[in-house]
C-alpha cells in the first residue's frame, strides 16, 4: 500500500525483521522479547511519573502567578489611595499580562493531563499483553519442535513486536510533551522571578497584539476607575 | 484484514473497505504535500472512522500481525509530515 500508511507499516516491519534476524532461536527471541516488554513496562512507568512531574511543575507556575495577580491588585489599591495613578496603571496592565498567562497554564496543564491518561491506559494494556505472553512463551518452547510452532512463533513474536513499537511509540511521545512543558515552565520561572512577564503576545501578530492591547487599556481604566471609587477619591 | 491503530487498539475490518482506505489515504498523502492542515485533519478523521466503525476490535490478549499499522486518532500535522523525512514515527 502506497503513501502514509504503507510507509509506516514498512518502517515497522523493516525494523522488526532485523529485530528476529538477530537471533537464531526461536526460543531466544521469545525470551529476548519477554526482555524487552519487562523494560518497556518499566519505561512506560517512568513515563508516567515524568509527565506528572511536568504537570505538577505548572500547576506551582500558575499559582505563583496567581498570587503575583493578587499582589498586583493590592498594589494598585495602595498606588490610588496614595494618588499614584500612574503606578496602579503598571500594576494593573502587568496583571492583564500574567492572567493571559494563567490562561495559557491552564491549557497546557489540562494537555498534560491527556497525556496522563493515555499512558495509563497504554500500561493497563500493556500489562496484559506481558501476563499473557509470559504464560505462552513457555508453551511455544515447548511445541517447538512440532512444525507448526515456527509459523506460530514468528506470528506471535512479530506481534508483540508491533505492541512494543506501539507502547515505545506512546512513550517517545509522552516524553517530547514534557520536554517541550518543561522547557516553558523553566522559561516562565525566570520571568516570575524578574517580576515581570514581557512580550507574553509574542505569538500573536500585529495586528491581534495591538487590539489586546487597547483592550487592556480599556479594562486597565475600567479598573483604575473602580478602585478610585472604592478607595473614596 | 487486521489493522491496528496506534495506542488504541488493533480491528478486524472486512476487506472490502481496503479500496476506501486506499483511496483516503492517498488523499491524505497529497494534502500532507500541499500543507493543508485542516483538509488533513478532516480526512485523517474519516480515515479512522472508517476503521472504528467498520472494524470488530480484537481481544486485547490476541497476539496478531497486523496488516495494517495507522498513526493514533490524534495525529497532529506535524508528525504525519515526519513520517515522510528522517526514519519515520517509531525512532530507534
Amino acid at each position: 500500500m502506497a503513501g502514509l500508511l504503507g510507509r509506516l507499516t514498512a518502517t515497522i516491519k523493516a525494523k522488526l525483521s532485523r529485530l528476529l534476524d538477530t537471533f537464531e532461536d526461536p526460543r531466544e527471541t521469545l525470551d529476548y522479547s519477554y526482555k524487552r516488554q519487562l523494560e518497556l513496562q518499566a519505561d512506560v512507568k517512568k513515563g508516567i511519573a515524568s509527565v506528572i512531574t511536568a504537570r505538577k511543575r505548572l500547576e506551582l507556575q500558575k499559582s505563583k502567578l496567581e498570587a503575583g495577580i493578587q499582589r498586583l491588585n493590592e498594589q494598585a489599591r495602595e498606588a490610588v489611595a496614595a494618588g499614584r495613578d500612574d503606578l496602579a496603571s503598571i500594576a494593573l496592565q502587568r496583571k492583564m499580562d500574567m492572567m493571559a498567562q494563567v490562561d495559557s497554564l491552564t491549557a497546557q496543564i489540562e494537555d498534560l493531563k491527556r497525556q496522563e491518561d493515555k499512558l495509563a491506559d497504554t500500561a493497563r494494556k500493556l500489562d496484559a499483553k506481558i501476563e499473557l505472553f509470559r504464560a505462552e512463551k513457555e508453551t511455544i518452547k515447548a511445541q517447538y519442535t512440532a512444525a507448526e510452532a515456527k509459523v506460530k512463533i514468528t506470528e506471535a513474536t512479530t506481534g508483540i513486536g508491533e505492541e512494543m513499537a506501539d507502547v515505545g511509540y506512546a512513550v517517545q511521545r509522552a516524553r517530547d510533551k514534557t520536554e517541550e512543558m518543561q522547557a516553558r515552565s523553566e522559561a516562565l520561572d525566570t520571568m516570575v522571578e524578574q517580576g515581570t512577564i514581557e512580550d507574553v503576545l509574542g505569538n500573536k501578530d500585529l495586528v491581534e497584539k495591538e487590539l489586546t492591547k487597547i483592550k487592556n487599556e480599556a479594562a486597565v481604566k475600567r479598573e483604575l476607575e473602580t478602585l478610585k471609587q472604592e478607595v473614596g477619591r | 484484514m487486521i489493522i491496528r491503530i496506534m495506542n488504541e487498539n488493533q480491528y478486524i475490518v472486512p476487506s472490502l473497505y481496503y479500496d476506501d482506505i486506499n483511496r483516503l489515504d492517498n488523499e491524505i498523502v497529497k494534502l500532507i504535500a500541499k500543507g493543508d492542515r485542516e483538509g488533513f485533519k478532516e480526512k485523517y478523521g474519516e480515515l479512522i472512522a472508517l476503521v472504528r466503525k467498520n472494524g470488530v476490535p480484537m481481544d486485547v490478549k490476541t497476539l496478531k500481525e497486523s496488516d495494517l499499522i495507522i498513526p493514533p486518532a490524534d495525529l497532529t500535522f506535524e508528525e504525519a509530515q515526519k513520517i515522510f523525512t528522517g526514519e519515520g514515527l517509531i525512532p530507534g
